[in-house]
């Protein structure tokens, strides 16, 4: 009795995943294949002749903000442990989160109006004299999308980032410290190959989030090259390609999976 | 007399270059706090602009006539606010229903395969969802749950399991066993120590993980896109739609309902989320 308690209570949630998720992951991987009732590669074949240059704009945008949004958290996260003003460290501590739990479809809307031409972003530039009006431009292409990603992603990373390096040994940073080692360089050779895992599982996260993201694609860029989720949404509201659909789809999982890869493959030379 | 002023110039210049470093401190902070808040603040003034156009830097003319059409009684954001509130109420009530013995199970008792079973509850989130969506949909379809209330409140189920069933878990291997035993010899039953003693205790936990999940339910947008629109309109629905019809205000209002619930759980997490729960989340 007591041996099947355990799995009898955890069975109704593994249910729901099995159906709800599992089932529909496998549906997009077959589905991906399906061409007209026989199997094939025709979908890919579509996909690669209209959608290359998504294809490679949605993995150097993700990839590009990926890194931003790395440099930034060990940026934060460096000034929160070595920073030696209580005052900056604590403003800063208070300042960092606001973006973290506003999503994205919310992201999306803010920055569509911060951004624009004659956003709020222009107009304090051109208040402060750094911007011509006449030369003011609007942001809304690749670029908005890369400041949504990493707008929204880096108090998560940053606060991974900072709770590991919050909880390294002190003392290597005191005797650094002491022997006259400057502040970035004890950064750069001390601190953050400690904390790698923590920092790379947030960056495998925050990839993997921004490539199903749909909605700040739609909403900062709707114009040509735009990102694979927007594609896939498109072809199912103009054409419900599902086939087309499906094998964007599979792109999109295989880009994530080279990212988990990479993951697994320092954390593995780090364990060894 | 020279004895203090000698040791006051060191002190004297350590005040100075203290002041002077904060010239570049409040430059960077300052440029943070630009571009954390500018976009908050210019969806604020989005939300009472009545006549906004470029070049003008701010707008023509204030006032609240599009809060007075969000919340007419019969206007398209009452209805979506409601759907979208009793969506997340569901989700909740469905999500911890699942949780609460699926976390206990694997806070307390034996389980084969325990590791593969906590990482089942992690891969909604370890894989683009989109593609996942689109096939739910395409399911929901044949037996007729696309478009109703039911399929969206599944599909941020199964998105919200991994908080709700990760947290209970953390939170029940945060209660003291001994506790539980004591209420065993003292006779009452399993089911009975587990309604009085670890329920109450674990509850602060199982709080955390129901806000997180009404949030996650409350802010979703892809999958409620695919199965719900456009018969279920929920909250980011209306955004998504007013904000593509080149209606600022409208978005800009329903935006703000978005953040307000998130801002302030940010505010108030750590109270829920204590730390002796939160180091055993994923255990």
């Amino acid at each position: 009795m007591t041996r099947l308690l355990g799995p009898l209570l955890i069975s109704p949630a593994l249910i729901v995943i099995l159906l709800l998720f599992m089932v529909p992951l496998a549906a997009s991987v077959i589905g991906a294949f399906e061409v007209e009732g026989a199997y094939g590669l025709g979908n890919f074949t579509k996909a690669y002749d209209f959608y290359t240059q998504d294809i490679v704009f949605t993995a150097v945008i993700v990839g590009l903000s990926t890194a931003l949004t790395g440099l930034l958290a060990i940026a934060i996260g460096g000034y929160l442990t070595l920073g030696e003003n209580a005052t900056a460290v604590a403003i800063l501590r208070w300042l960092y989160r606001w973006p973290m739990f506003i999503p994205f479809i919310v992201v999306g809307q803010v920055l569509r109006t911060f951004l624009a031409k004659s956003g709020l972003f222009n107009s304090t530039l051109v208040a402060f004299g750094l911007l011509d009006p006449l030369t003011a431009t609007s942001y809304l292409d690749w670029r908005g999308v890369v400041v949504a990603f990493v707008w929204k992603q880096t108090p998560f990373v940053a606060l991974m980032v900072s709770g590991a390096m919050a909880s390294l040994d002190r003392g290597t940073i005191e005797a650094a410290r002491n022997l006259g080692a400057s502040r970035l360089r004890i950064l750069v050779e001390i601190v953050v190959p400690q904390v790698t895992t923590t920092l790379l599982v947030g960056l495998v996260l925050s990839f993997v989030t921004m490539m199903g993201v749909l909605s700040v694609p739609l909403m900062i860029n709707a114009q040509a090259p735009t990102m694979i989720t927007a594609d896939i949404a498109f072809r199912l509201s103009t054409y419900r390609d599902y086939g087309v659909a499906n094998a964007l789809g599979l792109i999109s999982l295989a880009i994530s999976a080279v990212a988990a890869w990479f993951y697994l493959r320092v954390n593995m030379r780090q364990g060894r | 007399m020279s004895a203090p002023s000698a040791s006051l110039a060191p002190r004297r210049d350590l005040e100075l270059s203290n002041l002077i470093w904060w010239l570049p401190r409040a430059a960077i902070l300052g440029g943070l706090a630009f571009v954390i808040f500018g976009p908050l603040v210019n969806m604020l003034i989005w939300t009472v602009a009545e006549r906004w156009y470029f070049p003008h830097t701010l707008p023509l003319d204030y006032g609240f006539s599009y809060w007075g059409r969000v919340f007419a009684p019969r206007g398209n954001a009452v209805q979506s606010l409601v759907a979208s509130i009793s969506i997340a109420f569901f989700t909740v009530a469905g999500s911890l229903a699942l949780a609460i013995p699926a976390g206990y199970a694997l806070a307390r008792l034996k389980l084969p395969l325990r590791g593969l079973i906590l990482l089942a509850f992690l891969l909604p989130q370890a894989f683009p969802n989109l593609p996942v969506y689109v096939n739910i949909a395409r399911l929901f379809y044949e037996i007729r749950l696309n478009g109703t209330v039911l399929g969206v409140v599944l599909v941020h189920v199964t998105h919200g399991l991994v908080y709700a069933v990760w947290i209970a878990a953390a939170a029940f291997s945060a209660v003291d066993r001994d506790l539980e035993l004591a209420a065993r010899n003292l006779g009452a039953s399993g089911l009975k120590a587990f309604v009085d003693v670890t329920l109450p205790l674990a509850a602060p936990g199982l709080m955390a993980s129901a806000i997180f999940v009404f949030l996650e339910s409350l802010d979703e947008f892809t999958g409620s896109y695919f199965v719900g629109a456009p018969d279920v309109t929920t909250l980011p629905l209306l955004l998504y739609s007013a904000g593509s019809g080149g209606n600022y205000q409208i978005a800009s209002i329903t935006a703000l309902l978005l953040l307000v619930p998130s801002i302030a759980f940010m505010l108030v997490v750590e109270k829920f989320l204590r730390a002796d729960v939160l180091a055993k989340v994923g255990q």
